[in-house]
């Protein structure tokens, strides 16, 4: 007899985030992948490369995203080849889109596509179930943005720097690994700017603190 | 091989395919193509500081045509334009699938086509017709402009699919004359608005009232003023610069006079 979890998807019940700031965007996520209640990877790298200059932030079905990701990377690539240029963060996330509009019945995939290029400087592109797309200068989706629009909305401002984005995104992401089950373990940042993209962790001991009840 | 009338048969026997190669390593077809070209109306094109010019000799060989009906400057997309010289039906054949390529990657992609992409594809469409003998090139030269994040561009493709990039370019009939005289533009001072005038003048030049009594004058422009739009000049701007064209000629005319 098969527990539970064996029959069950594995999700990215996530909590993925992207801002934008003058000069790039900061990406976040934590680390938790789960197939019903077992947590099968805790330190799973959410924020997917799709060029050196864009990233994606995956959420939903693992395998989706991960596929997909690796079309989009495909494409892209053929992209810079014969145009000679990167491409931009817009074409990324239209080619990212097309795939998940035109397969919406079939899919379980939710992504921030972000970064930077030389046109348009940082941008963010969110594209939710279903496959819309909409430029954001704030992005936060998976199953633990819920537990935090509010703060998301009080707390975030326009023309922040890049520290301050950071800290942002850590306390945003701390405080949903806090109240979604679907949420945890580390979370991870990346800056991506001019110079390409700096990576950090923040341990789950070293997560921002808030009221412990 | 079928008799030839009487001209420079110098592609005698190797000139019926244009999947045929001739002894030195031509194709006559395309060569021919090229002559389709230089027997019509010329096209000019100019990059100037903040924009491009596209203007056509466009030869009338009937009054009682409409006039504009058959314009050789057209549409590619918003913000790319097309003049042509050559056999017109041709050029509108390029021109369709240049806007089909225009239109698709304007929609995959979510932003304009970039003129040295659209370039490449014009290139090729216009190459893989000299490659097979079910069907012939095309015999027209396209002129293709563009305003592009503040950089005019201008592309040539020519009826082999051999393409330049260009700062200033003439095909058709007086394509050498009208070559010296952009020679003479200095390219990197000059308006756009004032380029218009200039090309107009270029063609009033190099057309050549004998042979050719009746002709249009086809112009376009896409520049900084323009917010990157390709339109077609009309109204006051047409005539100003076929005016100052005119003015030109008659200067020019009155010099001779001893």
């Amino acid at each position: 007899m098969l527990a539970d979890w064996t029959q069950q998807e594995v999700l990215t019940g996530t909590t993925i985030m992207a801002v934008e700031y003058n000069g790039g965007v900061v990406i976040g996520a934590d680390s938790r992948t789960s197939s019903g209640t077992y947590v099968t990877n805790r330190t799973q790298d959410k924020l997917t490369p799709l060029t050196e200059y864009i990233y994606c932030c995956r959420s939903g079905s693992a395998a989706d995203t991960q596929a997909i990701a690796d079309h989009v990377r495909y494409y892209l690539d053929f992209s810079r080849i014969s145009q000679g240029r990167e491409p931009t963060v817009r074409y990324a996330a239209h080619v990212m889109q097309s795939i998940l509009y035109n397969n919406r019945d079939n899919l379980s995939a939710a992504v921030i596509v972000a970064g930077w290029d030389e046109v348009n400087g940082g941008q963010v592109y969110c594209i939710p179930l279903g496959g819309l797309l909409v430029r954001q200068p704030m992005a936060a989706g998976g199953s633990g943005s819920t537990y935090i629009w509010g703060h998301l909305d009080a707390q975030f401002k326009p023309g922040m720097t890049d520290t301050e984005c950071q800290e942002f995104v850590a306390k945003s992401v701390s405080l949903a690994i806090k109240r979604d089950g679907s949420s945890g373990g580390v979370c991870r940042l990346a800056v991506i700017n001019r110079s390409g993209v700096q990576r950090r962790i923040i341990m789950h001991e070293d997560l921002p603190k808030s009221y412990d009840g | 091989a079928r008799p030839h009338p009487t001209m420079s048969s110098i592609g005698t026997g190797y000139d019926l395919d244009v999947s045929e190669y001739s002894p030195e390593g031509k194709l006559f077809q395309v060569e021919y193509a090229h002559k389709a070209v230089e027997s019509s109306g010329t096209a000019v094109g100019i990059c100037c500081r903040d924009g491009v010019v596209l203007a056509v000799e466009n030869i009338v060989t009937s009054k009682l045509y409409e006039t504009n009906c058959n314009r050789r400057v057209f549409h590619i997309d918003r913000h790319i334009g097309m003049a042509a010289s050559g056999l017109l039906p041709d050029a509108r054949a390029v021109a369709r699938h240049a806007r089909e390529e225009a239109a698709d990657y304007r929609q995959s992609h979510g932003e304009p086509m970039p003129l040295s992409e659209l370039a490449s594809r014009v290139s090729n469409l216009m190459h893989a017709y000299t490659m097979y003998s079910a069907v012939r090139p095309f015999g027209c030269g396209v002129l293709l402009a563009a305003f592009e994040n503040g950089r005019p561009q201008l592309y040539g493709v020519e009826p082999s699919g051999v393409y330049y990039s260009y700062h200033g370019y003439a095909i058709g009939k007086a394509k050498q004359n009208a070559r010296t005289e952009i020679e003479k533009l200095k390219l990197a001072e000059l308006s756009a608005a004032n380029g218009v005038k200039e090309a107009a003048k270029i063609i009033y030049s190099c057309h050549d009232e004998v042979k050719d009594k009746y002709f249009e004058l086809d112009l376009s422009l896409t520049s900084a003023e323009t917010a990157g739009r390709h339109v077609i000049v009309t109204g006051e701007q047409w005539t100003e610069a076929s005016n100052y064209a005119k003015a030109a000629l008659e200067e020019h005319d009155s010099d001779d006079d001893v």
